[in-house]
């Protein structure tokens, strides 16, 4: 389970209180009935899904309801920092901390045969 | 290779099993290769022997980047079946379905497929409904599947409690008798014994690190750990790093990887004579034929490629399991894992052309695919072969996303995810 801060409550929470609201920073086309088919399957389908740094948003939703923004590790699910809604993307290194998954081959068996 | 028979059998067991050789063979990579497949799971390993076996394609390469049947492969809970609501899905699932049940045949390898029954709890009026709808739906289209009252549902699976007063009380259940088990690592090995006798190459612990294309698009090879290999086609098949793949040829998907969990409990005596899902409460349970439950947590509800996940889920499905089967609440947990599956929209299946010519997708199986395997592989392989897809996998393509021909199992889910 992961503990989150929430930059509102200024509080860390357990992840039972938060729910996670995809992606951040994806801008809703203001003209969204003149757009193409392929704009908006990059606006409403199409995600980095990235191994690493994504930029996510959350919700607090059992404790001040409000939706922010984080910045987390999906290889080592580490939060590198959560801010509130409406500010910038922060300028983070976009490689992952360690390239190794928590559980690995070769962790477990060594080299395969 | 040698074929298995209970002659073999026998004679091994006289000379103490010691005559038992390599069941595949781990060459070195061919600098090139008519395709390369990456992903040494079911899928992929099924799709390179169909390649041989149905379409003459015996200059293949799987490549693997852990050791084969490691991801999802192996970590699934096991279950088949073939009851989802729209037709592209029954095709393609009951497809699958009908390569299951003469599997070990084919491949002359048992794959323990056990058609001991699925059947699905209803709870409330909507599940009665929607069941209902499937079951009809279903039986429209020539796939078993059945309405059981509650007596009906205890007497098929005895340790459900079906009283009135239970916490999650049961007003019936669907059932498909068909559907059931089978051993995943009996699936990859077998597919690996037969394709790299057929002479596919499968070179596990090479991870491919880049895609490469010429100047007019077209894929030429990957690179990979072991160096460059080239190859005229490449199909993708690598579940939860699907789009770390298609991303290394500029190509974004509409994916979204998760952790999903599983676990199994201590061994016990045959005890539980089927499968059994519940949706509204989030259970799935079936006993394997070492005794352990194994049971299906959910997915946890961020992207992650950590192969683990929150504690809370879990426990969450065994809550709902001890409610169900009360006499199952002092067994112990022996085992939990985590798998990374890729999530599309509408929670069906990817399988398809992409814009890169000679690139192939299968992927977007989420939280199902164990199931689809033989069907998944066997389909998969003809799209390679002949660049277009089958009759029963074309509605399955990247490009719905845009047409918004979107197939909605994720209303019609058999477990929310």
């Amino acid at each position: 389970m992961l503990l989150i801060y929430c930059p509102y409550c200024e509080e860390e929470r357990s992840e039972l209180e938060f729910r996670n609201a995809g992606d951040a920073h994806i801008a809703r086309p203001t003209n969204i009935a003149d757009i193409s088919d392929e704009e908006f399957e990059a606006y409403f389908f199409l995600r980095d899904n990235p191994k690493g740094v994504i930029f996510e948003r959350w919700r607090h939703i059992h404790g001040c309801s409000r939706f922010f923004n984080a910045a987390r590790d999906t290889v080592s699910d580490r939060f590198l920092t959560t801010y509130k809604a409406g500010e910038p993307k922060p300028d983070l290194d976009a490689q992952p901390k360690t390239a190794a998954t928590v559980e690995t081959y070769e962790a477990l068996e060594g080299a395969a045969q | 290779m040698r074929k298995f028979s209970v002659f073999a059998v026998a004679r091994e067991a006289l000379r103490g099993h010691k005559g038992w050789g390599p069941h595949w063979a781990s060459p070195e990579p061919r600098p090139q290769y008519d395709v390369i497949i990456i992903g040494g799971g079911g899928h992929g390993l099924g799709a390179a022997y169909y390649l041989a076996k149905e379409h003459g394609i015996t200059n293949v390469a799987v490549l693997e980047k852990g050791w084969i049947g490691g991801g999802n492969t192996g970590r699934n809970t096991t279950i088949i079946r073939s009851n989802y609501l729209y037709e592209e899905s029954m095709d393609i699932y009951e497809h699958s379905l009908k390569l299951w049940e003469n599997l070990s045949q084919d491949l002359n390898y048992n794959v323990m497929y056990s058609p001991r029954g699925v059947m699905m709890l209803s709870h409330n009026i909507h599940d009665q409904q929607s069941f209902k709808r499937h079951i009809n739906a279903n039986r429209l289209y020539g796939i078993d599947n059945e309405w059981l009252t509650p007596e009906q549902a205890k007497a098929y699976c005895p340790p459900l409690d079906i009283a009135k007063s239970a916490r999650y009380p049961i007003n019936g259940a669907a059932l498909q008798r068909r559907g059931g088990t089978a051993r995943h690592d009996a699936v990859a090995w077998g597919y690996a014994r037969a394709a790299s006798d057929r002479g596919v190459h499968i070179i596990q612990n090479c991870e491919v690190t880049g895609i490469r294309r010429d100047e007019t698009g077209r894929v030429t090879g990957v690179d990979t750990n072991r160096g460059f290999i080239g190859a005229k086609k490449v199909g993708i098949s690598a579940a939860g790093h699907s789009s770390v793949l298609m991303q290394m040829a500029d190509v974004r998907v509409p994916l979204q990887s998760q952790p999903l969990q599983a676990l199994v409990s201590e061994p016990l005596k045959p005890i539980f004579p089927c499968v059994v899902m519940s949706n509204s409460v989030h259970a799935y349970i079936s006993q394997s034929d070492k005794g352990e439950f194994v049971i299906g947590a959910g997915t946890d509800q961020y992207n992650s490629y950590s192969q683990t996940g929150g504690l809370q889920i879990i426990t969450h499905t065994l809550d709902a399991i001890c409610e169900l089967f009360p006499m199952f609440r002092r067994v112990k947990m022996m085992r939990q894992w985590g798998g990374i599956v890729d999530v599309t929209q509408d929670r069906s299946p990817i399988q398809g052309v992409t814009p890169v010519p000679g690139l192939y997708l299968n992927a977007g199986w989420g939280t199902g695919g164990f199931k689809a395997t033989p069907g998944s592989a066997n389909l998969f392989a003809h799209l390679i072969a002949r660049g277009e897809p089958h009759r029963l996998s074309a509605g399955l393509t990247l490009e719905r996303f845009r047409t918004g021909r979107l197939i909605d199992e994720a209303a019609a889910a058999a477990v929310a995810h």
